[in-house]
């Protein structure tokens, strides 16, 4: 009899995490599941030399699985273009082209923002150990570099958002510095 | 002293005269072959950049096999072992820390080169604007690079200097090093300390890249890695080694199949060996004369011997077979006019090339003109001396009925022929647009596959390949680096319009002392611009008191001196310098490539807005292809004028001495119907006609006159007998033997001259023989 209750609340214990725990899986299906938008951004870079943080705002575009678009508006315009493994920054009149291929170190920082985007764990632990908390509706995925040299760059990244949306990027660098992106999505019909 | 014995003996001190220049004289496979004698002021730039360019210097390495960190290994190897020669003043392969040197001078004197150091910048306005963009900076990933450097250089000198230099496309990199496009060879960029001219220090800078390579992979333990070259100084190389086994093989060829035709003649080791001699003398004393004219022998001209062998040998066989049984006096009487003529014919040929501003083609000229000439006096003068009257030929009567058999077949081929050369010539004027090589590559000898590896090389690494550039030329190096600042200022409104991407100045690295003067001057002292950065950054988040490390910087680039050549060294930036601010023989001279706007590949630079920009400034704006084109084109007017000069002469010379139109036309019409069959079968067999088919056409007249003439004096002294048959036919033969071997040449020259003349020479003897007068029976 006793046996019997403890195979059950065995049982019990399997099902419930199954059915009602939120991990790293089921997050990135949701975001898997986003297949872009728009959104406006807010990015506040806190660095020790300036006395008030570096204030930026713009427009951001997302086209699964890996075109990035953001578009600085203030305080100068500057357009930053991710497609595929081509990074290009195009501001007043300069125009710089980089091939992330080429520049392991920033092809990881870059796969921070994209893998999360697009929901590709595969992408995201290949440099970083993942912890997630949080519920589906209100999530923190925290990613720590795992490679020495991405570590001497960026000691954190903290990623936020509900369901499959993200709402705001952390960078702590290991200089102290660091900068937060805020995104609010705009409708589009 | 008997007149044999004298005879030989001035033949022989001649001989031993013209062997010790020949000894002396400077032989040379290089470009200059092709390069202009009188060049315009923009050929010359072309030429100095042929001989002595940067881009001439430029070694490309490919590493391919294994993978790619086994590749990577061997490159960083490569590149550690060559840096420390002294044969090579830079090489990369795109490994960090190799342009540090190159960022630290940049750095350091950044308040002398950067070309926004003006006063205006360093008032309180202009601080806070500048300190201003750079906190904005801050805002974009660039921003990364510039937070480290922000307290010493906040009004972003760095920045303003960077963006100034090519921010084109970069080289692929895989493992840390410089990659192919595909990523599966690893690429190295190596500029030799010997200029691109001088092959035989290339050669040598090749074969140390070759064991070097050999060592790393050992060293690395990579078995199965394999190194490939290009560049200008290979290609240097390997012309010079394909010129050199040439002239040895055609010259073999053309000998042994030659001294068998002698000997299948004379059967007498006696009179080879004397029906060699005008050959040998002929062949030396071209090589002196271009030698004591021209001060260097080109290979090529060299190789061109094959053909002089063929003709030169001519004259003796004539001698011998002719005077057989009638005696050296009878045949100087009957015959010398007409071979003199021969002679003169062919002399002309050969010196109207000599007014050709084409190096190349004025030495062949010369060295065939006094080849022949030497060869024919020769033999009427030295040769009948030293054979005495004792030279029983074996008789030949048994090869004039199959000749003249011939000649009554041909005879009857008169209509055919004609329509036939009618036919050819339909064919011609019908794709006359598609005759002609359109440039100067046709004459190239690099080979198609080493021109494709060379241009796929260029592609992975982009290497520079610049076709416009301003030159600017000046007394000395002061005046020209201001000069090329000038010429900036108009450039950099032509970068802003996105009219050009930008272009490349010596004066970026090292400016002018009178600007240098000025960008010192532009900085304030120490206290003032404390004073002025308080006020500047009042309401800035950068605040004042952390820049003290500018406030220092700034009082070092006061107290610091010019910047001079000198202060370069070290760095990649130094070749950068000499290679666009070059010493000359009369003054100083500034190259400012020019490169085109960003985009798409291909995009090629819109030239009328950057040439009325230059207009009435000292800088003379060069299109490098439409030069190298128009170089061509020059030849090739210039060939054709020389070509129709030389035919007419040959004709003036001719109606001299045949003094009757009739007889002229005789000799004429199977010469040029000659020309016009061989031009078509050259073009029908896929071969695009280029400036030596031209010459080749005139020679097929030069040399075939020669033929034409006997069945002329044929026709009007006696009838042709066995023993002159015989020695047209076998003279013919060797010419079409040495011009033949040339077309076996994979050098474009050799070949499109061998390829005309020697089937020309058969055909001219062939179609004379054809419109010969029939004999009367």
């Amino acid at each position: 009899m006793i046996k019997r209750l403890l195979c059950c609340l065995f049982l019990l214990a399997m099902a419930l995490p199954a059915s009602a725990a939120f991990d790293v899986g089921q997050l990135m299906t949701d975001l898997a599941k986003n297949k872009g938008g728009k959104a406006k951004f807010t990015e506040k870079k806190y660095i020790s030399l300036l006395d008030k943080p570096v204030v930026s705002s713009g427009e951001m575009s997302y086209t699964a699985p890996d075109r990035l678009e953001k578009r600085t508006l203030v305080p100068k315009v500057e357009t930053l273009l991710l497609d595929k493994d081509m990074l290009s920054i195009e501001r007043e009149k300069q125009k710089l082209s980089i091939n992330l291929a080429n520049q392991p170190e920033a092809l990881a920082f870059v796969d921070s923002i994209r893998g999360t985007l697009s929901g590709n764990r595969a992408a995201l632990e290949k440099n970083y150990a993942l912890h997630l908390s949080g519920s589906s509706d209100k999530w923190v995925l925290t990613l720590l570099p795992s490679d020495q040299k991405i570590a001497t760059l960026v000691l954190r990244i903290t990623v936020s958002g509900s369901k499959g949306l993200v709402r705001s990027i952390e960078y702590l660098q290991a200089d102290g510095d660091r900068s937060v992106l805020n995104m609010e999505p705009i409708e589009t019909k | 002293m008997s007149a044999a014995a004298r005879a030989f003996l001035i033949w022989l001190l001649a001989m031993l005269a013209g062997a010790a220049v020949v000894w002396n004289s400077h032989f040379s496979a290089d470009m200059s072959f092709f390069l202009p004698a009188r060049p315009s002021a923009a050929q010359q730039v072309l030429v100095d950049q042929l001989k002595e360019g940067a881009v001439t210097r430029l070694l490309m390495v490919a590493i391919e096999g294994g993978d790619a960190a086994q590749r990577a290994t061997v490159s960083r190897q490569l590149h550690g072992r060559l840096e420390k020669l002294p044969e090579f003043v830079s090489v990369q392969n795109g490994q960090s820390g190799s342009l540090d040197a190159d960022r630290d001078f940049l750095f350091r004197h950044r308040y002398l080169l950067s070309p926004a150091v003006k006063p205006e910048r360093f008032t309180v306005d202009g601080l806070r604007e500048s300190i201003a963009n750079s906190v904005d900076l801050l805002a974009s990933p660039a921003g990364m690079m510039i937070k480290p450097l922000l307290p010493r250089d906040p009004t972003g000198e760095m920045m303003e200097l960077l963006s100034g230099l090519n921010a084109g496309a970069q080289p692929n990199v895989r493992e840390g090093v410089w990659a192919s496009r595909d990523g599966e060879r690893a690429m190295l960029l190596i500029q030799s300390a010997a200029l691109g001219s001088d092959t035989d220090a290339q050669e040598q800078a090749i074969a140390t890249i070759h064991s070097q390579f050999a060592d790393s992979t050992r060293e690395a333990g990579v078995s199965n890695a394999r190194i490939v070259i290009s560049g200008p100084g290979v290609f240097a190389v390997k012309s010079r080694e394909t010129i050199k086994s040439e002239v040895s093989k055609l010259s073999a060829i053309s000998t042994l199949a030659i001294i068998a035709v002698l000997f299948f003649v004379y059967r007498s080791g006696r009179l080879l060996t004397l029906g060699l001699l005008p050959v040998v003398s002929g062949t030396l004393a071209g090589i002196v004369a271009v030698s004591l004219a021209y001060g260097t022998v080109f290979g090529i001209t060299v190789g061109f011997g094959s053909a002089l062998i063929g003709e030169a040998v001519d004259y003796s066989i004539y001698y011998f077979v002719q005077s057989g049984r009638r005696g050296a006096a009878e045949w100087r009487a009957r015959f010398w006019p007409t071979v003199r003529l021969g002679v003169l014919t062919s002399v002309c040929g050969f010196a109207a090339l000599l007014f050709s501003g084409f190096p190349g083609l004025a030495q062949l000229g010369l060295y065939s003109l006094s080849g022949v000439l030497v060869a024919a006096l020769v033999t009427r003068f030295i040769l009948p001396a030293l054979a005495g009257n004792d030279h029983p030929v074996r008789d030949l009567s048994h090869l004039a009925p199959p000749l003249k058999q011939g000649i009554q077949v041909m005879q009857k081929l008169r209509w055919p022929i004609i329509l036939l050369t009618v036919a050819a010539a339909t064919i011609l004027v019908i794709n006359r647009d598609q005759l002609w090589h359109p440039n100067l590559s046709a004459l190239s000898t690099v080979s198609a596959d080493d021109a494709a590896t060379d241009m796929a090389l260029r592609a992975d690494i982009g290497a520079p390949d610049s076709r416009y550039m301003a030159v600017i030329t000046a007394a000395d190096r002061e005046s020209a680096l201001q000069a090329a600042e000038r010429a900036g200022q108009q450039l950099d409104a032509l970068v802003a319009q996105g009219i050009i991407g930008g272009y490349d100045s010596p004066a970026r690295f090292q400016p002018s002392q009178a600007m240098q003067a000025g960008r010192r001057a532009s900085l304030p002292a120490g206290d003032e611009l404390a004073a002025r950065l308080q006020v500047a950054q009042v309401d800035s988040p950068l605040a004042a008191n952390k820049l003290v490390p500018f406030l220092d910087e700034v009082a070092k680039a006061k107290g610091q001196g010019n910047i001079t050549r000198e202060s370069l060294n070290g760095t990649s930036l130094a070749l950068a310098v000499d290679s666009l601010l070059m010493q000359r023989a009369e003054g100083w001279s500034v190259l400012l490539p020019l490169r085109p706007p960003a985009g798409d590949k291909g995009v090629d630079i819109n030239i009328e807005p950057v040439r009325a920009a230059l207009a009435g400034s000292d800088a003379l704006l060069i299109d490098m292809k439409f030069e190298f084109d128009r170089l061509y084109n020059d030849y090739l007017d210039e060939a054709t004028l020389l070509s129709l000069a030389g035919f007419v002469t040959i004709v003036a010379l001719l109606g001299a001495a045949l003094r009757s139109p009739r007889r002229l036309g005789a000799v004429l019409l199977p010469l040029l119907l000659a020309v016009i069959l061989v031009i078509a079968g050259v073009h029908l067999a896929g071969e695009q006609l280029h400036l030596m088919h031209l010459i080749g056409m005139l020679l097929i007249v030069a040399v075939g006159s020669n033929y034409a003439l006997f069945f002329d004096r044929a026709a009007n002294d006696d009838r042709l007998d066995p023993p002159t048959l015989a020695s047209m036919a076998i003279a013919n033969l060797t010419t079409a033997i040495g011009f033949g071997t040339l077309a076996l040449s994979s050098v474009p020259v050799l070949h499109a001259i061998g390829v005309t003349v020697g089937p020309g020479a058969v055909l001219a003897l062939m179609l004379a023989a054809c419109f010969s007068e029939r004999e009367r029976e």
